[in-house]
């Protein structure tokens, strides 16, 4: 998108517009176990992102002709609110929600123990309700969340995270305006115990340099969102009891 | 078959349950035939709607958005904004939503919400004309099912006033200044749905499962009515609709009161 | 007011530290350290070192007792929901009663509730269940709700001690399935506290002094 004019994404003191440092995550918070109908889910808040995943299954996949006779298949379903942008959505899928909805899908089919249900489909609802650049990243976090309340078998939670390229730096956690008007956008998913990769893109212009400092940056912050989402599946728990004590 | 037929098969031991009680006077969760589960609501939960309210009724969660945009009015009324209403039952809120365009179901829900609004003439369209024939504001009434634990109409109906009442029209986007979205009335939806001879208030899932007739009436703030609409299949005698009304009118007045009217 | 105690919860790919014993379920191995499966509870049997799941569907074993739902008839079968990720076929031949070809719906029909058995279950999870043996039945009347499977064997308690307990407070036949549903039968305010009492331990199973919680609920102390 053209930068119109007089708007710096980085100030004198080399700060973001939000008055974040270059290598600063926006602030995120997650909770697990927010539907009643879902057989697992989770809500995460990530910088000005507000997104609801709710997972089903894994159940008997139809059509019958889909089925892997071997294994579950992992769908996933990025789907956006009219009202979770800017200038409204048309309901319904689009291109890129569709795009999106593959590369997920691989990413979380990545983890998931599919050889325990064979002829099954785990389907994964990621619901977009507020939307503030790294609405991907944000929502493969939040399933993987969503995956494990729901008792399915995991190697390995999913941490996603995006970097990319502001007027020449590079930066971690784009949000919505330097991604409108930023040179590039890195999303990535990581398995945060082996750092594997198991969702990649890229869109804009980057060294091999850039790309570098780029994933190091992405890396760093892999274990601290690991450490919420663990701390969110634990306190799920905790919650629980402690409505008991107020309903009784 | 699918899951979808596997959550829709009601067992037989549950509606004896639930029947029962019913014949001694009581509901599964305890309720009162008139009583509304717990309502909470979060105004202004979307933050880049217009407008917008997260309405919780019992289980049942709700997400409604309003955005605007200038338009054309429509021939036959060129001094007047444009609203749509539409809700989208994502497959999030239940095993039993598939994805695709709304279905029969969807597009009830939001023409049931969006006669309730348009016909109480709760938004003043003729102050939203911005120049006649020409343009005018266009307001987008989107619903968002989140779960679904029963009773879409009534918490669709209230989340979508409480948003509007919040809106404010972006007025600046387009070199003009912002204004609040003129409110001037407030309609509210109660549904009631007919479980063997029993007229029970906002019904859960279950009830709704086992309903054989529902009727939803929507009043604004002098009583009167708005809007009416019965569904399922069952028949309902005009003694039960004159009932409906009747709690229509009385419990509408306290939800409105207590969540539309009251502090925000 | 007291500190809550809890079991040591772990999510997938966490690595569990075996502390000498031997791997049992809901672990995997990679070069020889050992990392959970599940977001569930380190807990230890014997020899073993177990993850128990804190949620998910039921898994179906060989000899479960189980509560399904019929949801489908056919001429020589019914489709029964046993809360699993695969549905049961339920064989006119693994009933107690003579069914000639296509009069299914007379013995069974959609909706209706059945104490069965797994019979066997194959490499590809398909499953069978039977209702030929003395107990099993249709269940009619009372109530019936579901748990999360994990929980199944702390509602039941050590040698029954929990579910018995919860029986003999509200005087209610009850009967708990191996895949999460249970069947309540008594006077309406007895299953009602009864679902209470079930409810409670399902939300707190993984605490310490849940007995006592259980035991002051059913008596009706600090309501």
């Amino acid at each position: 998108m053209e930068k119109p004019e007089g708007i710096k994404l980085i100030d004198e003191n080399g700060l973001r517009i939000d008055g974040r440092r270059f290598d600063q995550l926006r602030p995120i918070k997650m909770e697990v176990g927010v539907l009643s109908r879902a057989d697992g889910s989770a809500y995460v808040e990530w910088g000005g992102n507000k997104i609801l995943v709710g997972v089903y299954g894994p159940h008997e996949m139809y059509p019958k002709h889909m089925q892997n006779p071997t294994k579950a298949v992992v769908r996933a379903r990025y789907n956006m609110a009219a009202f979770s942008v800017d200038e409204r959505k048309r309901p319904g899928p689009d291109r890129r929600s569709i795009e999106l909805s593959k590369v997920i899908s691989e990413a979380l089919s990545n983890v998931v123990f599919t050889e325990y249900f064979p002829r099954a489909s785990i389907d994964v609802f990621i619901e977009v309700l507020q939307a503030d650049a790294g609405t991907r990243v944000a929502g493969i976090t939040a399933a993987s969340l969503a995956l494990a309340d729901a008792g399915i078998p995991m190697r390995d939670l999913v941490v996603g995270c995006a970097a990319g390229k502001i007027e020449g730096q590079v930066v971690l956690d784009l949000c919505k305006e330097e991604d409108n008007y930023g040179d590039a956008d890195l999303p990535v998913a990581v398995l945060p115990r082996t750092k594997e990769i198991v969702l990649l893109q890229m869109d804009g212009h980057m060294t091999v340099e850039e790309i570098d400092q780029a994933m190091k940056m992405i890396m760093k912050s892999v274990d601290y969102i690991y450490e919420l989402q663990k701390d969110a599946l634990r306190r799920r728990y905790v919650r629980y009891a402690e409505e008991i004590e107020e309903g009784e | 078959m699918s899951s979808k037929l596997a959550e829709e098969v009601v067992s037989e031991i549950r509606k004896d349950y639930i029947m029962n009680l019913l014949s001694t006077g009581r509901r599964a969760d305890g309720r009162d035939f008139e009583e509304y589960r717990k309502i909470d609501v979060v105004v202004n939960f979307a933050k880049r709607a217009e407008g917008s309210a997260l309405v919780r009724l019992g289980e049942t969660q709700v997400l409604v958005g309003v955005k605007m945009d200038i338009g054309e009015p429509f021939a036959d009324t060129p001094n007047q904004g444009v609203m749509t209403t539409n809700v989208e039952l994502v497959p999030i809120a239940s095993p039993t939503f598939e994805p695709g365009p709304p279905n029969e179901d969807a597009i009830e829900i939001a023409r049931v919400v969006d006669r309730g609004i348009r016909e109480s003439k709760a938004i003043d369209l003729e102050k939203l004309c911005i120049e006649e024939g020409e343009k005018v504001w266009i307001v987008f009434i989107d619903i968002h099912v989140l779960n679904y634990d029963g009773n879409l109409i009534d918490a669709s109906a209230l989340g979508a006033m409480i948003a509007l009442k919040n809106t404010i029209v972006p007025g600046s986007k387009f070199g003009y200044e912002d204004f609040p979205l003129p409110v001037n009335h407030y309609p509210v939806a109660v549904t009631v749905a007919k479980v063997g001879k029993t007229l029970l208030v906002d019904p859960c899932l279950e009830e709704e499962n086992l309903a054989e007739a529902r009727l939803t009436v929507t009043t604004d703030e002098n009583g009167d009515i708005r809007a009416m609409q019965k569904g399922l299949s069952g028949s309902l005698t005009y003694d039960e609709v004159k009932k409906v009304i009747n709690m229509s009118q009385r419990i509408g007045k306290k939800i409105r009161e207590k969540y539309i009217l009251g502090g925000d | 007011m007291e500190e809550r105690k809890y079991r040591e919860i772990v999510v997938p790919g966490e690595e569990v530290d075996l502390q000498g014993l031997n791997p049992g379920f809901g672990l995997y191995a990679d070069k020889g350290k050992f990392y959970s499966i599940y977001l569930g509870v380190k807990t230890v049997r014997g020899p073993y070192m177990n993850i128990v799941p804190l949620s998910g569907k039921y898994i179906p074993k060989k000899d479960d007792k189980v509560i399904g739902k019929i949801i489908d008839i056919a001429p020589t079968h019914w489709v029964v929901d046993i809360n699993a990720p695969y549905f049961a076929p339920l064989h006119v031949n693994d009933v107690p009663w003579k069914v000639e070809f296509g009069d299914t719906a007379r013995y069974l029909n959609i909706g209706d509730t059945i104490l069965a058995k797994v019979s066997n279950v194959n490499e590809v999870k398909q499953v069978w269940i039977t209702m030929k043996e003395p107990g099993l039945r249709k269940l009619e009347g009372g109530q019936i709700i579901k748990i999360s499977p994990t929980k199944v064997a702390r509602v039941i308690g050590k040698k029954g001690s929990m579910i018995n307990l919860i029986k003999e407070s509200t005087q209610c036949r009850i009967y708990v399935g191996q895949n999460g549903v249970i069947w309540i039968h008594g006077a309406p305010e007895n299953i009602m506290l009864a679902i209470k009492a079930i409810r409670l331990i399902e939300r707190e199973a993984h605490t310490w002094g849940l007995t006592d919680k259980v035991r002051s609920l059913l008596s009706g102390e600090g309501d």
